[in-house]
């Protein structure tokens, strides 16, 4: 489905609702932002590799030699305009536009739509900065008319701090973290690790072979084609032979994980399952803990119930840059619609887009066409 | 006009085998004119046109419903179609024009059997080349899929339309995807396909388009083609 062309009445209703939420973003004083629809792809592919093409739309433009790009969000492009005036500060934007997605085929969804969002970037109070957004939307859409929005949260964060609280070797615990966003994946490792894996033959023969000499034999019967080196083939035989030397997981600890990963029901109950499940590793996710049960205090103070939000663990794993705070407004009882509105935190994106260090960033978008559907 | 139009390949050993297959199916097809004339029409069958297309024309013409049946490569349906199952049926497996999708890797690549493999193979590769592994393929869509599946995400597709196995000893790309029938090419150009590398096993479909007008004198023919032919139906649509 394209995007709508609109006028009279609708139009006018929709020009409403941009301005109500505009209104509603300067109250939490983000600052007014544009960014262009078009930008060079090459970021994004970065970023989000060639799934990317299956989300937005790109196009070769020989008159500047590079891929283009429909800004399929504003995330990245409003981080980008924040680092060009320098990582090393904390602001507030807010913005109002298109987004172009390509759509998968079937269900009638727009792959045009206008997203109203607000970014919170450089904020070293991140429960506050989590807080502010989430309240700025659920406001927003109160003034649009949806009074008490179906609420999902989640906090990628926890799932990390477990991992890197867990003991295993870094090559383990760095290809978990990698694949967290990849669940069917992230199960397979995990399988792996418990189960143990066993050299075949051949890398085990290759393996006992002094490094220098190691190759030799394949090198005689096919030609070493390619820019990946000899010496990087030899690297990993070598860190195959110590991924199979290294002690398995034990059942508990994938147990443990997946028990994480399952908790889905009322908000206000997480934080004692979590701290039931997490009871044993100490130290190490206190600090992760404290921050979610904050969190949950402050978006009671700012109206928005524990006890009538649900917490779903893995919500954000479909999307690689979420890696903390995560949440989801939805039409009361409307599974039917897309959600009205969603975001979440970023922090190391920033990073892979040129901060010397992670900077926190957490966003997130009304889409008030979907609003729109809703309320008439 | 209400034809039921058979698109068919025009050229080679495809339309030859195409031709053989509708034959053995009691469906005679005529070349109109000289063999270098695109035009050809069935024998006894009234209300049934021919039109000579390129194979790669063909999920094209299926999707616009310009040709309400056609023959090509289940490997271009799937690769052209985002969702082929909407656009087209394929009631019948050919039998010819089998050609595996494979992924390859240099035959030197001791340490890279399976996808599993090549995903942390491609990862390190970044680390090191601050560059993502290049794969060369023409299965743009494929590969994504197949590779999504997977899980393997840090490599970036590299276009080539030809000469593909050529493409790590040329240094344009580290890997490659792509269509193999005995395995010859891959390993002159010193590639060995991973054991869990096959994306699909193509051969010649063929397809009844979903999105063409079926009026009632078009699904007529149909069911007459298909009675002689023996497919399971005689509903175009089911």
């Amino acid at each position: 489905m394209l995007g709508q062309t609109r006028t009279g009445a609708a139009r006018t209703a929709l020009e409403g609702m941009r301005t109500a939420l505009a209104q509603r973003f300067a109250a939490s004083d983000a600052a007014p932002l544009d960014v262009p629809h078009l930008f060079v792809a090459e970021t994004l592919l970065d970023l989000y590799g060639e799934d990317l093409r299956g989300r937005a739309f790109l196009f070769d433009d020989p008159s500047v030699d590079a891929e283009l790009c429909l800004r399929p969000d504003f995330t990245v492009p409003v981080l980008q305009a924040h680092g060009a005036g320098g990582w090393d500060r904390a602001a507030r934007y807010r913005y109002d536009g298109p987004v172009f997605r390509r759509q998968p085929a079937g269900p009638d969804r727009p792959v045009e739509y206008i997203q109203s969002g607000i970014e919170i970037i450089g904020e070293t109070d991140t429960v506050r900065a989590d807080v502010d957004v989430c309240a700025a939307l659920h406001g927003g859409l109160s003034d649009l008319g949806v009074a008490s929005p179906d609420v999902t949260i989640g906090d990628l964060s926890i799932l990390i701090a477990v991992l890197d609280a867990l003991e295993m070797p870094s090559a383990r615990r760095a290809a978990l973290r990698r694949h967290l966003w990849r669940p069917k994946r992230f199960q397979t490792l995990l399988d792996r690790a418990v189960d143990g894996v066993a050299l075949s033959p051949e890398i085990a023969a290759l393996a006992g072979r002094p490094t220098e000499t190691r190759l030799d034999d394949l090198v005689a019967e096919a030609e070493a084609v390619g820019l990946r080196g000899l010496d990087e083939v030899s690297a990993r035989i070598d860190a195959m032979a110590a991924e199979a030397a290294a002690p398995r997981m034990p059942r508990a600890e994938r147990a443990l994980i997946n028990a994480v990963i399952a908790i889905d029901g009322p908000a206000d109950r997480a934080p004692e399952r979590l701290r039931t499940i997490l009871d044993g590793l100490g130290d190490a996710v206190t600090p992760v803990l404290a921050r979610f049960e904050a969190r949950l205090e402050a978006l009671a103070a700012a109206g928005l119930d524990p006890a009538s939000m649900r917490f779903e663990a893995s919500f954000g794993r479909n999307l690689e840059y979420y890696d903390g705070f995560v949440f989801e407004m939805r039409a009361p009882g409307g599974a039917v619609h897309p959600p009205l509105a969603g975001g979440g935190r970023y922090d190391a994106i920033t990073m892979r887009l040129g901060a010397a260090r992670a900077v926190p960033a957490v966003g997130g978008i009304v889409r008030p066409e979907a609003v729109l559907e809703v309320v008439r | 006009m209400s034809d039921l139009i058979i698109g068919l390949p025009s050229k080679g050993r495809l339309r030859d085998d195409t031709m053989a297959w509708f034959a053995d199916r009691g469906v005679e097809i005529q070349r109109d004119g000289s063999e270098r004339e695109y035009a050809a029409s069935v024998a006894g069958l009234d209300g049934v046109s021919v039109a000579m297309l390129s194979a790669g024309e063909m999920p094209r013409e299926l999707a616009s419903g310009r040709i309400h049946i056609g023959v090509t490569g289940e490997d271009l349906i799937r690769e052209r179609m985002a969702d082929h199952e909407r656009i087209v049926r394929m009631p019948a497996a050919m039998g010819f024009g089998h050609a595996d999708l494979v992924v390859a890797v240099p035959a030197v690549w001791a340490d890279v059997r399976t996808m599993h493999d090549l995903d942390e193979a491609a990862h390190a590769f970044l680390e090191r080349h601050r560059q993502p592994m290049r794969i060369a393929t023409k299965y743009h869509a494929l590969t994504r899929a197949f590779f999504a599946e997977h899980g393997v995400a840090d490599y970036r597709l590299v276009d080539s339309q030809g000469a593909t196995e050529a493409g790590p000893k040329n240094l344009t790309c580290e890997a490659i995807v792509d269509i193999t029938s005995s395995g010859e090419t891959l390993r002159a150009n010193h590639l060995r396909t991973l054991d869990d590398g096959l994306i699909l096993a193509s051969q010649a479909m063929l397809c009844v388009s979903q999105t063409a007008d079926w009026p009632a004198a078009t699904r007529a023919s149909f069911a007459a083609l298909a009675g002689r032919m023996g497919l399971a139906s005689d509903d175009p649509q089911a």
